[in-house]
């Protein structure tokens, strides 16, 4: 398969590819940290918890604890379960604030019924739909995983997983298996029409239903509303263009602003000067 | 391992029929870190709690001044919620072994990592 040297879980289980070599990028590689930091603020927001209010959080595969510190700085408590031994040992050598555990997520959480206000995972859940052993099977370890996990959610509470599909299938195989073992909830994704900052969250809810968060930079809550009329605006503004606005016209540019805003890039704020020419020098 | 999480956890060995049991567990050495105190934490974990198992717990951690039953009324008595706080919080087993005891299933406890993976035949 021409994927299989880009994704990690096609290289080796997870307690073998997490060995002391890479683990030690997680402490020290500025660019990974800040990606997992902002990955972890983000599944933090869509948790929802209450504001002000102390927590008791799961985070599963916390490796060196990077997602922990973020929970640490919003005043939360942690506990966090990885399967590799190097990662957890640079978590050690961090000092964290959390608790830690040797565990395999595909084995259930061995935690008492209604512990957790909450449970996080950064890039981990995509692990899980592999088989790395005879013994392995990935929808039965995904069910064990799910059943146990609601059991040790309390009720109304969220778990949101960051992940990196690899298709639709394993998608689906991760819905179901999650769905079976009674959550309810669904994907956000963020950034849709980027191929590099779009992030993939599914966020479930344990005993409640509740409304699905919307993705960053995702325009699905507009048109939402079946009989309403859209752009209407736009359509006056651009009539004779089919569409499309002048080159170069203030119109054109604001319209390629918006197209890069959507795709999560930097972009200026709109002001008065955005589109106007430059006085004439000489 | 703090002992708030030792009084969450239970064993998932398979072919346990109760379940949900808090493990027994022995310390052969123990650390104290402060923390930073948190009445409000702590006051919100103590319905969680099971009550007798952190007594125990507190014993062997040598912390033996906690109440064999729950004070009622325990929000507004900051003198027990440090208690409860430094026996949950502060309280730290670096070495040690917790056991199963339906199955006697044993998970050590090395450098304040509980080593909770199974082997193939007990998923």
């Amino acid at each position: 398969m021409t994927s299989s040297c880009r994704r990690p879980e096609h290289t080796a289980p997870p307690d073998v590819f997490y060995n002391e070599e890479e683990a030690k990028k997680y402490s020290q590689n500025s660019r990974m940290i800040e990606i997992q930091t902002q990955m972890s603020e983000r599944a933090v927001e869509l948790l929802n918890l209450p504001e002000r209010q102390p927590c008791f959080l799961l985070d599963v595969g916390c490796g060196s604890g990077l997602s922990g510190d973020y929970l640490t700085e919003e005043g939360h408590y942690w506990v966090g379960v990885d399967i590799s031994t190097a990662m957890l040992d640079v978590a050690l050598e961090r000092e964290v604030e959390g608790d830690l555990l040797l565990g395999d997520m595909g084995q259930g959480m061995p935690f008492r019924p209604g512990t957790f206000d909450g449970c996080i995972s950064i890039s981990a859940l995509q692990w899980l739909c592999n088989a790395d052993k005879r013994t392995h099977s990935p929808p039965k370890r995904l069910y064990t995983f799910f059943r146990t996990l609601y059991s040790s959610l309390s009720r109304g509470s969220r778990a949101v997983f960051q992940l990196y599909p690899e298709n639709s299938e394993q998608l689906e195989l991760i819905t179901s298996q999650a769905m079976r073992a009674g959550f309810s909830g669904g994907m956000v994704v963020d950034y849709p029409n980027s191929s590099k900052a779009k992030k993939f969250f599914l966020c479930l809810f344990a005993g409640v239903t509740g409304v699905l968060p919307k993705g960053l930079g995702s325009e699905t809550s507009d048109k939402a509303v079946p009989n309403q009329v859209q752009y209407s605006g736009q359509r006056c503004r651009f009539k004779s263009m089919k569409g499309k606005s002048v080159k170069k016209g203030r119109d054109w540019i604001l319209e390629k602003k918006e197209r890069r805003r959507r795709q999560g890039r930097e972009v200026r704020a709109d002001t008065k000067y955005t589109g106007r020419q430059r006085r004439p020098h000489f | 391992m703090k002992l708030l999480t030792h009084n969450m956890l239970t064993s998932h060995v398979k072919g346990v029929i109760k379940g949900f049991c808090i493990l027994f567990f022995q310390a052969t050495e123990v650390k104290v870190n402060e923390v930073e105190f948190n009445p409000e934490f702590v006051s919100r974990m103590i319905p969680k709690l099971e009550w007798c198992a952190l007594v125990q717990a507190a014993e062997l951690g040598h912390r033996q001044d906690l109440p064999g039953e729950l004070v009622p009324d325990y929000e507004k008595n900051e003198e027990f919620l440090k208690k409860v706080h430094r026996v949950l919080l502060e309280v730290e087993v670096i070495e040690g072994c917790l056991q199963c005891p339906e199955s006697g299933r044993e998970f050590p406890i090395s450098r304040g990592i509980p080593n909770m993976l199974l082997n193939e035949d007990e998923v």
